[in-house]
Formats: C-alpha cells, structure tokens, sequence
C-alpha cells in the first residue's frame, strides 16, 4: 500500500497563448471504496493564481491551509500580490520544513503574473523540488496515462477554447485508466481577465 | 544575578516618555552627519568620516555599506551598534530571498530592521540601539527608488530628503531649499556632498567623506577617485 495512492487523485496544468489551465478529477476513496465526487484538488490563492494538490486528500487540505496562512500574510505585509514564480518558492519551501516527515502531496501552480499577465506553470515533489516548464505538468496516481496523453495532444501557443479542449481531453482519458480516479472533472481556464471554471462529466465509476 | 534584569530597562516616564530613547536620540544627534536624498534615478547616502588622528587608516573601515545587492545603509550614532544591525539586515534579506527567492524590498526590509529596534526598547536586559540608520534602496520590480530613516525607537520614515546626525537641523533646512523633486542622481550626490560641507570643520576629502548610491544596476559605495571628482566641481 503506497500513501500515494491511497486516495487517489490527479491534477494537470497546460500553458497556453496568454493563458494558462489547469485540471482535476473528482474522486475521492479510500483505496476501493469511493467516498465523495465532489472533493475538488484545486484551490485559489489569488484571482489569477491556482494550486493543485494531488496525494494525500488530509495533507491536500492542510497544506491548501497552510499555503493560503502564508500568502495571506504576504499579500498584507508586502501590500502587492503574490507572484506565481514566487508562490512557488514558499510552496518549495513549506514541502522542505518536512523534509524527514512530509507532506504527502505533489503540487502543480498554473497562473499568471500580477502585473505583467506572462504565463506559469509548474510542479513540485513531496519534499519541494521544483520544476518549471513551458509545456505541462501532470500529478497523480494516473500521471504516466497523463505523461502520455500529454505528450500527444499539446501544442505551443494554444488559445483559450483549444487548451480548454486540450486539457480535458488529457485528462479524462488518463483517469479512465485509474481505478482510482475520476468521478468527474473541474477544469480551470485563466486568461488575463477572466477565470472560466467548467464541470466535466465523464465515465462515473 | 540574570533574574536581576528580566525587567525592561526601558520604562515609561511620568510624562509618558521613554527616557532611554530620547537619550538615544541625543547619542544619534551628537555623532557623525549623514545625509540621505532621493532622485528620480536613484538614491544618495552620504556621510563623514573625520578621523582624529593621521594614523588613522581610513580606507580600511567603511560607514556606508551594502545589505544587498540594491539595498545600502548609512549611519549617525554609535558605531558598533551599527555593526550589530547590519549583521542582522544581511541576515533578514538573506532569509527572505531563501523563502522566497526574491530580493527583499526595501520597505519590508526597513520594517524588519525597524522591529528589531523596537524589540530592544521592550526586552528585559538591553538597551536602545544609539544609532538612526538610514537605508537607500532601489526597487527592481517597481522601479522606483527608496529612502528610509530607522530611530532608536523602532519608528520608520520615508524621505525625499534628509540630514542626521550633528547639525541635523540645519541640514535639513539646507536639503528643503535645495530639494527639487525632479532632481537627478548626478545632481543629488552634488546636493549632498553641499549640504554635508555646511557642518564641516576643516577640508573636505575624498579621505574624509563617504558616498554610497543605489539606482537600478545595484548599491555600491563611490570610490575616492569619484568622490574626489564630485568634490573638485565644487570647488
């Protein structure tokens, strides 16, 4: 029994042209048995900032918590918000407090920047390595189904509605392939002035 | 015998005052000028540096020092407990930039000097610093240049223009005529050196002063080269 996998869960982040998504599934079980559909992984920290916390379902509402604590304080010392490139550094290093007793989550940031509106996304371990890329990011039980259909279907510079499409396609058919995951989606489209959040239903089991 | 100073030794007065810092401030008042003004392309501290003594080897020990790379601090006051505050700047910027991997902005990092001389004024067994810092800073994300005073007593301002130290009065009477607020960086160190020639005693050196400017390629402290140019346009 791995703790990885023992709620099972998936998130995927995808840049786009001036825009980035982000996705997740909806399941959440203890090992077979599906409790809820409705436990969402995916969590504001600012109107064009958005974490995913795939792993642990206890440990991905603590540290969205936490993270939330951290940039809270932030945003009203510093008077400005947060940047996506520097959210990730506080998430790098609230995983690396727990270096020999982590949290069990595998975060992905998909935003965009304050002021200047430039794309981001990236991922990190459970003990808060990180990895920025200009592609995708996957996360999760099913994140070699998400590797894979990743791989295939992205291309550079894709607007809004083809990312939207993009990233669900990527995702619903990764989880189909886990028993542990799915139960629906939430997909998250950030542009420079709008947020669109759509509900996908998919295969329910 | 250290159960004897768990008390603060900074206490209220009568009158609602806290002695020790307004004893502070008078140890401020009574050293070495210094002076602080803001461009609109950068940012200029200054100050003497009056040696008493020709042996004195006087490029050995810097007032004017960097915090970061875009952060510089000058001083009025006692000199070793500006030292301890330095230490302690270097090591909140660092720690910032550890969490975050961001240079700390010179607010945030002005407040974090200013409430560690707060905690000196409310801790058992300490006393105030007896030192006025001011902090020059350039802001790279916003683009815009910094200048702060931090006090004894942890307060914080945020300055154009300003003098410490000896005759901080009159500096500053000297620095509200000549302030503009389009002054340029070249001009300000001008203004500077000008307005720290009205409190000295004798002749003023590329030896005997100490220039420090932030702008946007980073802090760094003039050489006695440059500081010898500025003097000579003045005469």
């Amino acid at each position: 029994m791995s703790i990885m996998s023992y709620n099972g869960g998936d998130v995927i982040a995808m840049m786009g042209k001036n825009c980035v998504a982000i996705a997740c599934d909806r399941r959440f079980g203890i090992q077979a048995q599906t409790v809820s559909t409705d436990f969402d992984k995916i969590f504001e920290m600012g109107p064009k900032l958005f974490v995913g916390l795939p792993g642990l379902a206890t440990d991905t509402q603590t540290v969205a918590q936490r993270l939330k604590f951290r940039l809270n304080l932030y945003t009203l010392r510093e008077n400005r918000a947060m940047k996506p490139k520097t959210f990730m550094s506080v998430v790098s290093n609230l995983l690396y407090e727990k270096r020999f007793g982590p949290y069990f989550i595998e975060p992905v940031v998909a935003g965009l920047d304050p002021k200047t509106n430039e794309p981001f996304i990236c991922s990190l371990d459970l003990i808060g390595c990180p990895m920025v890329t200009d592609d995708f990011v996957v996360s999760g039980t099913a994140s070699e189904q998400m590797y894979g259909m990743c791989e295939s279907l992205w291309q550079p510079d894709l607007g809004p509605d083809d990312l939207f499409e993009t990233i669900s396609q990527a995702l619903m058919n990764a989880v189909d392939r886990d028993a542990t995951s799915g139960w629906g989606a939430k997909v998250y489209v950030i542009e420079a002035d709008k947020v669109t959040i759509k509900t996908l239903k998919a295969r329910m089991d | 015998m250290s159960e004897r100073y768990s008390f603060s030794l900074t206490t209220f007065s009568p009158s609602g005052k806290l002695v020790q810092i307004e004893y502070a401030l008078a140890a401020v008042a009574a050293g070495a000028p210094s002076v602080g003004i803001k461009a609109t392309n950068g940012v200029v501290i200054a100050t003497e540096k009056k040696q008493k003594s020709v042996l004195y080897d006087e490029h050995s020990i810097h007032k004017v020092e960097p915090i970061t790379k875009h952060i510089g601090m000058v001083y009025s006051g006692m000199g070793p407990d500006n030292r301890v505050l330095m230490r302690r700047a270097r090591k909140l910027a660092q720690q910032y930039y550890l969490t975050y991997q961001e240079e700390i902005p010179t607010p945030q990092l002005v407040q974090r000097i200013a409430n560690v001389m707060q905690e000196y004024t409310q801790s058992g067994g300490v006393r105030p610093f007896g030192v006025s810092l001011l902090i020059a800073g350039w802001d790279m994300d916003e683009d815009r240049p910094y200048l702060f005073q931090c006090d004894p007593s942890g307060a914080y301002f945020a300055w154009k223009a300003t003098a410490l130290g000896k005759n901080f009065v009159n500096g500053k009477t000297f620095l509200e005529k000549r302030y503009s607020e389009d002054i340029e960086l070249e001009d300000a160190v001008h203004t500077a050196i000008l307005t720290l020639k009205e409190s000295f005693e004798g002749q003023m050196t590329e030896d005997n002063i100490e220039v420090g400017i932030s702008n946007s390629s980073g802090f760094r402290r003039l050489t006695p080269a440059e500081v010898k140019d500025y003097l000579a346009s003045i005469g």
